[in-house]
């Protein structure tokens, strides 16, 4: 099978990653085989096959500009890593396979579901979480816009969309309503903010541009 | 007498108004904790052993390995040899271990041997059912068999919704943390502060008033989370076991497996009419599962006094158990009623919408708030101009159709109590064992405290989320807002009053000449006498002012019961993969006295979308063989996409006349009629009933089958 460019973003043929854990569990992982999501893969593994764990072994995060270290086993996902070694408590747990977008971040400008990447493949690449959006004290304009078309019920969901849409108006700064609807169909919301949603996405892209536009 | 009643809309600044909720901040940057994210010093991670069988007795249960696991604390058999289990997934063994994955290692260890018994999973044909059928209820009011002996047509079908889940994106779960022993901290996943204590009162031995409930923010109810769960008290005897705190929440696929599935429910209905469309007769046969407790006779004919003959079946089966589903039973009666009318009409030959307004008094007491919202709702969706008759003429495969349904609802306001303190430095404080699920409770509380005090939303902070606050009751029923709004109301006005008569010296004026008007107080109709509010608190000196103000619940002037609400929907239909689109979805809801428009429209916003959800794509997918719910995943149990709602247009009633009723709840209401207004709108598209929901690509094509060609 060729290698997708976002596999974390589907489930995977033959084997979750539930059950890849579960099997590797009592097994030694090796390096190469951690690696196979297209994310840079940690120091030294090219070289020679480096076996990692199963215990636990020291990781290198940087999220939100911040450098962190921890000691995780190396099937520890992305999303346990922040939300349990960590406290990035922002990004939730969901469906804990890639399915509805409650836990997504963005590495390398890409939008990634956490709950899809273990914390040892996410080493060396900037990750920016929903805490990471509003640094200074102030809301992001994404942020703003949600508040202002009520785009948040129970707000479980709305971590993962506000960065999912952050991720998506980077790449598309002048969307159009079937744009939003395409480009957010990786978020699920249970107690139906989509039409929030999708006005909070089209009104922020044109406050972001106004405010480019204005230096 | 103090005067508690709502300001008319002319003397409201706030009220009947479009708001930011207040927690908006928190929400959107990820501050705002849930239970799920709650952590405390040494905590431990639990788990549950789960049964894989549908109905089995345990015969042994062997945890030796896991307790010798490095990290694992505590391990307690639930349910051991001798047990009858129900259902798959139910609870066997509790593990408490110093990391999660350490914890489901452990899990994975424990040897259970089950001696497996029959089951059953499906209902859907009552024929196959046997002995887990009930005896049937029975039910006949009016003289229906003169009105079929009198009808010029009578139309039959066949309607059934099937067992849904709640999928609430924060699963179930608590930490459980005992301070001392006897006291016990619980930070829950719950829609009653004040009331799930008694929870773990009970089966911990120990005085309810001895647990302390915690909980900021919920992540989803919609009705699965009133009391605690054998998981939740599970995890406190692990705690004390292990003498450190332990969390337990649920993985998605125990969420979809155990933790809440609304009832089916399956009619035979024969329904009849005069030649001039004038409604007769009503005959019925359902039936239903909600597990081993069966499923309650729905309340059909839904909305409509018809003369009937009912009977129900309530069967019994091995899929876990059911709990309240936003609007329990409504959807389920709307879809079976408005369905059956709609082929009625289809028979008659007749639009609906002008079978509907014929017999409308039928609907009686609502009649006229019926014809005014089916008035309003067919010019939003321009009914006249896009209906026709059954089956869309037009060429090619995407067909077009529309359909309407009515509801109503209950929605008085549950028992509350508010404690007010104005503060010396001008701060305000609501505080209320009540929770906010999403709906905009806080901000409910905020607006009313802030228009009775005369002061900006922002002056208000709304102390929720710990049943230490004085009581206020569970989230159900659409009842929060009604309890909330008048306990708060009552208990504004009193702190107000006592303000005031400190305040009343220094402005040379009678206390009750005094008014809180745009941040100041003022003599009335004099603005030359007055002082800023910050002003007037320092008048307190070092004490502050404290009232409380209740909603007893039941009869209460500030809030009432009794909506209706009318909705429609477009939708297209490819006939050569049988997939059915939202184009446009109109929804006219009164409500009564309306506190948060905002916070209002996007209740209606999420009722529909999650209508969508259950008439589209939900279902609780049983496997004959195993017993097992084959999707308890989100995969596969789908839930609508923000491409898959098309665009849905919502007006609230609001004048003189519903402001006069008080307020009503509106949680529930807009989730109940969408069912019944896609199925219709489907039918009306491709000329043939679809029977059951969710219309999912399979049954639609399988009707069209039927029907005996695509088009």
């Amino acid at each position: 099978m060729a290698r997708s460019r976002n596999p974390e973003t589907k489930p995977r043929k033959g084997l979750s990653r539930r059950a890849f854990l579960s099997r590797g569990a009592g097994l030694a992982i090796a390096a190469p085989i951690v690696t196979d999501t297209g994310l840079p893969a940690p120091q030294g593994a090219a070289a020679d096959v480096k076996i990692l764990g199963p215990e636990k072994i020291p990781i290198a995060l940087r999220v939100n500009g911040k450098a962190h270290t921890l000691s995780v086993e190396p099937r520890v996902t992305l999303l346990e890593a922040l939300r349990t070694h960590l406290d990035y408590t922002g990004a939730k747990q969901v469906c804990d396979r890639g399915t509805c977008g409650a836990c997504t971040v963005i590495i390398g400008g890409k939008e990634i579901n956490a709950c899809a990447v273990l914390a040892v493949e996410a080493q060396g690449k900037d990750i920016l979480t929903i805490e990471g959006l509003s640094t200074t004290g102030k809301l992001h304009p994404i942020q703003e816009a949600f508040i202002e078309h009520d785009a948040t019920q129970c707000g479980f969901c709305t971590p993962g969309f506000v960065v999912a849409c952050k991720a998506f108006l980077d790449k598309n700064p002048n969307p159009t309503m079937a744009d939003v609807e395409k480009g957010l169909g990786g978020n699920l919301c249970r107690c139906g903010t989509y039409v929030g949603i999708r006005e909070a996405v089209l009104s922020a892209a044109k406050t972001m541009k106004g405010g480019r536009a204005n230096g | 007498m103090a005067d508690y009643k709502w300001p008319d809309a002319s003397k409201r600044a706030l009220m009947g108004k479009r708001h930011s909720r207040i927690d908006g901040p928190e929400k959107v940057s990820g501050r705002a904790k849930y239970t799920h994210d709650r952590k405390l010093p040494g905590m431990l991670y639990g788990r549950i052993v789960r049964c894989p069988h549908a109905h089995a007795k345990v015969m042994s249960v062997d945890t030796s390995a896991a307790e010798k696991m490095p990290g694992v604390k505590a391990v307690t058999v639930i349910q051991g040899p001798g047990k009858e289990i129900q259902w798959a997934g139910d609870e066997i063994v509790a593990i408490a271990a110093t990391d999660e994955n350490i914890a489901r290692d452990a899990a994975r260890s424990v040897k259970v041997v089950y001696e497996q018994l029959p089951h059953l999973v499906h209902e859907e044909d009552i024929s196959k059912a046997g002995d887990r059928a009930s005896a049937p209820e029975e039910k006949t009011e009016g003289d229906p068999d003169k009105g079929f002996k009198e009808a010029d047509v009578v139309s039959e079908g066949t309607y059934g919704l099937p067992v849904i889940t709640h999928c609430t994106l924060e699963s179930h779960g608590s930490l459980n943390a005992w301070e001392g022993e006897d006291k016990l901290l619980a930070y829950i996943s719950t829609q009653a502060v004040s009331d799930v204590g008694s929870g773990y009162a009970q089966p911990l031995k120990i005085p309810a008033a001895n647990v302390h409930i915690v909980q900021d923010h919920v992540g989803g109810g919609f009705g699965s989370k009133f009391t605690t769960d054998r998981w939740d008290v599970e995890a406190a005897v692990l705690a004390k076991k292990a003498g450190k705190p332990v969390r337990m929440v649920l993985d998605r696929d125990e969420e979809l497996m155990v933790a809440g599935a609304r009832p089916s429910t399956f009619a035979k209905v024969r329904v009849a009419a005069k030649k001039d469309g004038t409604i007769l007769a009503w005959d019925s046969t359902s039936w239903g599962t909600g597990g081993l407790t069966g499923a309650g006779a729905p309340p059909i004919p839904y909305c409509w006094r018809i003369p009937y003959r009912l009977k129900h079946y309530a069967i019994t089966t091995n899929i876990g158990a059911a709990r309240a589903w936003r609007a329990p039973n409504h959807p389920q009666a709307c879809y079976i009623t408005m369905c059956a009318l709609e082929d009625l009409a289809a028979a008659l030959k007749m639009d609906p919408l002008d079978f509907f307004l014929k017999n409308i008094e039928m609907t009686a007491p609502r009649a006229n708030l019926y014809k005014e919202e089916l008035l309003k709702a067919a010019e939003m969706m321009e009914w006249k101009k896009k209906w026709h008759p059954r089956g869309d003429p037009t060429p090619g495969h995407i067909k077009r159709g529309l359909g309407l349904s009515i509801h109503t609802w209950g929605g008085r306001g549950h028992p509350s109590e508010n404690r007010v303190t104005i503060n010396p430095d001008g701060s305000v404080s609501c505080e209320l064992g009540s929770q906010d699920l999403g709906t905009g409770t806080r901000t409910v509380i905020a607006i009313v405290a802030a228009e009775t005090l005369g002061l900006p939303i922002n002056a208000i902070t709304v102390k929720i989320g710990d049943n230490k606050y004085p009581r206020s009751g569970g989230s159900g029923g659409s009842t929060t807002v009604g309890g909330v709004s008048a306990s708060t109301r009552r208990a504004s006005v009193d702190a107000l009053a006592l303000l005031l008569q400190k305040v009343a010296p220094a402005l040379n004026a009678d206390p009750a000449k005094l008014e809180a008007v745009g941040g100041k107080i003022q003599v009335q109709g004099d603005p030359t006498k007055s002082m800023t509010w910050k002003q007037a608190c320092a008048k307190l000196g070092a004490t502050p002012v404290v009232a409380s103000g209740k909603c007893v619940g039941g009869r209460d002037e500030l809030t009432n019961q009794g909506v209706g609400g009318v909705q429609m929907a477009e939708v297209t239909v490819d006939t050569e993969t049988g997939i059915v689109r939202i184009e446009r979805f109109v929804a006219v809801q009164d409500v009564g006295y309306l506190i948060s428009l905002k916070t209002a429209e996007s209740q209606m916003y999420g009722a529909i979308t999650m209508g969508i959800g259950y008439s589209l794509y939900e279902e609780k997918i049983m496997d004959e063989q195993t017993g097992r719910m084959l999707n308890p995943n989100m995969e596969f149990y789908k839930l609508p996409g923000i491409g898959d709602i098309g665009r849905i247009m919502v007006h609230m009633v609001m004048n003189k006349e519903q402001d006069d009723r008080g307020v009503i709840g509106l949680g529930e209401p807009p989730v109940v009629s969408p069912g019944a207004a896609i199925g219709n709108a489907v039918a009306n598209a491709i000329g043939i009933r679809v029977p059951n929901l969710p219309l999912a690509p399979e049954r639609v094509l399988a009707a069209l089958e039927k029907k005996g060609g695509l088009s």
